[in-house]
């Protein structure tokens, strides 16, 4: 099964390859048929190397020295493992739908852009395998910086528009940042281990000092900060939904933003080993989860909510990351990229009906217009709330159940967290489905259903939004139900065996579960009551509500504080340092330049070829002719 | 007789390029002549050839032409023996006037740096060393823009400093070998005292310094690469600055190893700081071809601290990228050159929009761009991730503080990329064209070729590993 393992990148890359070098002369539906089936071909092997690993456990795969120095060795190789093999499922399956929902989605574009929309989006797949698969940090940073590459293209494809640009620009800028903590990790194991190979990483974790498990850790995790957009290098992701809807979906939502959560889990042994670092991912993380939150009750477009929600829902992974929760973190990765993925397509479909309207007061009633759509989108906020017996349940309570094990505090928050993300969703349905139609007539006239290419993968991800959380059912309501666990547990067997188990007893779980989700289904009746009658107003917003519509004023005070002293630093340098400093030493001939530029000029008039023919020469004669030394040895020698 | 091929090529075709007619003529000859020294340039790398070649040159001076090829040498010889006909090819559309001159000069110029890749006796290498930058002095000041005169001065006078200094240092180190030789098997056995190390490893290392640049002497270049014609400053940043490079790892190191260890970290300092410096100053550039100089020297500046660290895996890092960024030097400077000659403008505030016109361009710029700042998968990421291992040994502050120059470059290259080729059209840009055969089809090779490395880099690590002594 070895052999089967490199399919699985190889066939977006051609997908890439053929729609990028045919962009001209290909038909649009052919482009969007290679760029579809590609991902679905990759999906079928994904399954067999499932299957696979399933029955017989990992799978290594070497290919050839990527870099082989003297004290240095990095194989190209991919490791498909429980965990890869997962990730590769989701990839692969969601890449499928949300390829197929662009074929319509992107049907405006003129054929060459709509290949070139499809070529990105096969890289971009190709990118995040390579990142899943890599068999060391090396390959899986060749994957992570190549996402950070498709994204940017993708938030800037319409790359007429300036603000798209800034966009891109600035969340490849941001990932940078992180990237360089990844880079400094990666030395430091190589500086202290000699190898990145995670087998032989993992195995030799005895050599590592305390500190440079800390260190490592947590330079990792600045990695994983840029990438999963977490405090404080999120401001990217809001911005990165200039991107087309479906791209918002499967990068912005789905799969690229989890890499840090992928990352940390694959290296779960440093991170058990480095409780402080822990502790620090489960603040970090938490705190993302709160703040973004907050910003997502007061935001209008109907992208930016999601956007907020979604850095929301990535702290809620690292919060369970930080407390432990591996299989917990994972599990909502995978329940979070189902409805997140779902919520973004549908409001794809409300984009596509309302002629790119995105303000949600100016939308409402649309239940009736978008049925398919409706029903969708609502299943997919009950599992974003975590009604039971929806996925986001099941995720959302195993690693809340965790943060509560560690220290109630971290519950508490976590539950006001929840309670607020059920508020902007259901405030969010609600003035979009619900009550009266607030657009214009015209927008009224043209309302529709999507076509099928779009509602299927909404259908599709609406039954996975609510059957995806029984594969891991906790154990109060039935023994050894949790499937995922069971599955992921080789990957996790060594943190598991260094931590101590505390089981809290099953009633107070199962009380906990029951009050948090009555407060949820509470909440829900309040914001349904209350936006469903949503009316537009012109009052402006004040005081807190002002703050979080401007976001708590983040991008501003990161400009006054990082980007404006840069520019005026590099500014002093331009235009003081360059030219006056450095340059006046040089300049204090500077009174000769023109008396000699005036010489240089009488010269220049004359016959250049000659002039030069004749430095050649006599360069020449220097070379060749010079036999007879012995005059400047003589010099030479009265010299010294 | 491959090395001495490798010089006499492009000396005998420089000169015949003297008598040859204007126009065509010298274009053509000098773009077979080159490929010529291509041939020969890749025939070097089979490894059972004879690489040597020893003659007698100024046997009373105890000078000898003895030239020698390992894998350092090779690596060089490789980038200068791709440049120029890359260079001919994508510059063929540009007319000069006296372009028999010109072409003449330029391969005299290619003559002198294959000479100072090659040469194994010091005096050979001077000599080689000035046969490389005369031509230059020439080629600017007189097919240069509207400044060439006062920014050839410059670059004249710093240049000539350090050949000066590094003349008085060759001849210091002769009177110092027992058999008064220059050779450089003599010079590696020379005893020199800590005292004689300190002073003569500086009149080595300015001349060198200089060159590479490293900050604070780099203010020459930007306005040389600027002023003078691109097919020039092509040659000048994407091979002549790997002669400070080269020098240093051939002759100031090995010479000099005690000084070396001792002035190790002010120089490794100063580097760090001419690449956030010279990072910083490309941010605010309004011309293409200006910030491209900035960023070659943040570059040139990482490899000069990774030099001065003394670490082996930064040291592969270091000739694995002087290639490297070479190639990916080049081809900015062919596609800043290519926007020059269709839009009549190289600022940013008077372009836009391009990739409308010119989405192959844009394609191609937007490779280039991300092979400048060392993506993953593209020639410039593996020299970069072993040059930054090796300073992380030395120190993982210093690491941590020129890393910043990672982030930096990003800012700088996606401006330039947006600036050029995004948002709506102006009117520079409204009528342009996609561009020319000739040059998409040079820059399709480069990108090959930065991909091709990219994926595959070993068989380039592998020429790093055979460097004598």
């Amino acid at each position: 099964m070895n052999n089967l393992v490199f399919l699985v990148p190889l066939f977006p890359l051609i997908g890439f390859l053929i729609n990028g070098l045919g962009r001209k002369s290909l038909a649009k539906q052919a482009i969007g048929a290679i760029g579809s089936a590609s991902i679905l071909a990759s999906f079928v092997v994904s399954i067999i190397l499932f299957l696979q690993v399933k029955s017989s456990g990992a799978i290594i795969a070497n290919y050839f020295n990527f870099i082989d120095v003297a004290s240095l060795k990095i194989p190209f190789a991919f490791q498909i493992d429980q965990l890869s093999s997962l990730f590769l499922l989701i990839i692969t399956g969601i890449g499928f739908l949300i390829h197929l929902y662009s074929t319509a989605y992107m049907t405006d574009e003129e054929a060459p852009h709509y290949a070139r929309y499809f070529a990105y989006l096969n890289l971009f797949v190709f990118s995040m395998l390579l990142l899943v698969m890599g068999g060391n940090y090396v390959i899986m940073f060749i994957g992570w910086e190549g996402v950070g590459l498709c994204s940017y293209l993708l938030i800037g494809f319409w790359f007429k528009n300036d603000a798209y640009n800034y966009a891109a620009k600035k969340a490849f800028i941001m990932n940078r940042i992180g990237d360089l903590g990844f880079l400094l990790a990666v030395f430091w194991l190589i500086n202290k281990l000699g190898t990145v190979t995670y087998g032989e990483v993992f195995a030799n974790i005895g050599k590592l000092s305390h500190q440079d498990i800390t260190i490592i850790t947590a330079l990792l995790f600045v990695g994983a900060m840029g990438k999963s957009a977490q405090l404080p290098l999120y401001t990217w992701l809001p911005d990165a939904m200039a991107g087309p809807t479906p791209v918002s979906a499967l990068i912005h939502a789905a799969t690229m933003v989890t890499a840090g959560i992928y990352m940390v889990s694959r290296s779960n042994l440093l991170y058990t080993l480095a409780p402080a670092t822990q502790g620090f991912i489960a603040i970090i993380g938490l705190a993302t989860a709160l703040f973004a939150a907050t910003i997502a009750l007061k935001q209008n477009d109907i992208k930016k909510v999601l956007a907020y929600s979604t850095v929301s829902q990535l702290g809620y992974m690292f919060l369970g990351l930080g407390v432990g929760a591996y299989t917990g973190a994972v599990f909502h990765v995978m329940t979070h990229a189902f409805f997140k993925a779902l919520l973004f397509l549908g409001a794809g479909s409300v984009i596509h009906a309302m002629h790119h309207e995105q303000d949600i007061r100016k939308m409402g009633g649309l239940k009736k217009y978008l049925p398919i759509t409706n029903i969708t989108f609502l299943l997919g906020c009950l599992a974003i709330a975590g009604v039971p017996p929806f996925s986001g349940f099941f995720s959302k309570d195993e690693i809340l159940a965790a943060a509560y094990e560690k220290n109630p505090i971290l519950y508490f928050l976590g539950v006001a967290g929840a309670l607020m993300t059920t508020f902007y969703m259901f405030r969010l349905y609600a003035m979009t489905f619900l009550g009266k139609f607030r657009g214009t007539h015209e927008q009224e006239h043209h309302l529709h259903e999507s076509p099928s290419a779009m509602t299927i993968p909404l259908t599709v991800l609406a039954i996975l939004a609510v059957v995806g959380g029984f594969i891991g059912i906790p154990e109060v309501f039935a023994k050894d139900s949790h499937w995922l666990e069971s599955f992921l547990a080789p990957v996790f067997a060594g943190s598991k065996a260094l931590t101590e188990q505390k089981v809290s007893s099953h009633s107070t779980e199962l009380m906990m579960m029951g009050v948090v989700t009555g407060l949820v289904l509470v909440t829900i009746a309040i914001t349904w009551n209350k936006f469903s009658k949503y009316e537009a107003t012109t009052t402006e917003e004040t005081g807190l509500g002002k703050v979080l519509e401007n976001k708590w004023y983040i991008d501003e005070l990161y400009n006054a504080i990082v980007v404006n002293p840069l520019d005026a630093l590099a500014g002093f340098f331009k235009n003081v340092i360059e030219k006056s400093g450095i340059d006046g030493i040089v300049n204090g001939v500077g009174t000769f330049i023109n008396y000699s530029s005036r010489q240089l000029r009488l010269i220049q008039s004359g016959q250049v070829g000659a002039y030069i023919l004749m430095m050649v020469l006599s360069m020449l004669g220097i070379l060749l002719l010079w036999i007879n030394d012995s005059t400047i040895v003589h010099f030479l020698h009265k010299i010294f | 007789m491959i090395p001495l091929l490798l010089i006499l090529i492009p000396v005998v075709s420089a000169i015949l390029t003297f008598f040859l007619k204007n126009g065509n003529a010298a274009k053509n000859w000098a773009l077979i002549a080159s490929t010529a020294t291509l041939i020969v340039g890749l025939y070097a790398l089979c490894p059972v050839c004879k690489l040597e070649f020893d003659a007698t040159w100024l046997p009373l001076l105890g000078s000898r032409f003895s030239l020698s090829l390992d894998g350092l040498s090779k690596m060089l010889v490789l980038l200068t023996a791709i440049s120029f006909p890359v260079v001919f090819a994508s510059t063929y559309n540009n007319e000069y006037k006296q372009s028999n001159a010109f072409y003449g000069l330029m391969l005299l110029t290619q003559a002198g740096l294959m000479g100072v890749f090659l040469a194994s006796d010091c005096l050979l290498f001077y000599f080689f060393w000035e046969l490389a930058l005369i031509p230059v002095y020439f080629l600017c000041s007189i097919w240069g823009g509207e400044k060439r005169i006062a920014v050839t001065f410059k670059f004249f006078v710093y240049t000539f400093v350090g050949s000066l200094l590094m003349l008085i240092g060759i001849l210091y180190l002769y009177f110092q070998t027992p058999d008064h030789s220059f050779a450089i098997k003599s010079f590696y056995a020379l005893k020199l005292s800590a005292s004689q190390q300190n002073l003569a490893f500086w009149l080595f290392f300015i001349a060198f310094a200089i060159k590479m640049p490293i900050f604070p002497l780099h203010t020459w270049q930007p306005d040389a690469y600027e002023q003078s014609p691109t097919a020039v400053t092509m040659i000048l940043s994407g091979v002549m600055v790997k002669m400070g490079i080269y020098a240093v790892i051939r002759w100031l190191i090995p010479i000099f190893p005690s000084a070396t260890v001792k002035y190790a970290d002010i120089i490794i300092i100063a580097s760090v700081i001419g690449m956030i410096y010279a990072s910083l100053i490309a941010i605010k550039q309004d011309d293409v071809k200006r910030l491209v100089a900035y960023s070659s020297i943040a570059h040139i500046g990482l490899m000069s601290a990774v030099l001065f660290s003394l670490k082996t895996i930064g040291w592969n890092g270091v000739m694995i990228q002087m290639f490297n960024h070479g190639i990916n030097v080049i081809g900015l400077w062919i596609v800043a050159d290519a926007i020059e000659q269709k839009l009549g403008t190289r600022k940013f505030s008077e372009l836009g929009g391009l990739a409308q016109k010119a989405p192959v361009l844009a394609i191609l710029l937007v490779v280039l761009a991300f092979a400048n700042v060392a993506l993953p998968l593209t020639n410039a990421f593996v020299g970069e991730f072993l040059m930054f291992n090796g300073l992380f040994q030395y120190n993982f502050w210093i690491a941590g503080v020129a890393g910043i120059s990672i982030i930096l470059g990003a800012v700088y290259t996606l401006n330039m990329v947006q600036k050029i080729f995004y948002g709506q059209t102006v009117p520079a840009t409204q009528n342009a064209l996609e561009i020319k055969g000739n040059v998409q089809f040079v820059l399709i090779i480069l990108v090959l070729v930065i991909i091709g490395f990219g994926v595959y880099p070993q068989p380039m690590i592998d020429l790093t590993k055979h460097i004598h002594p």
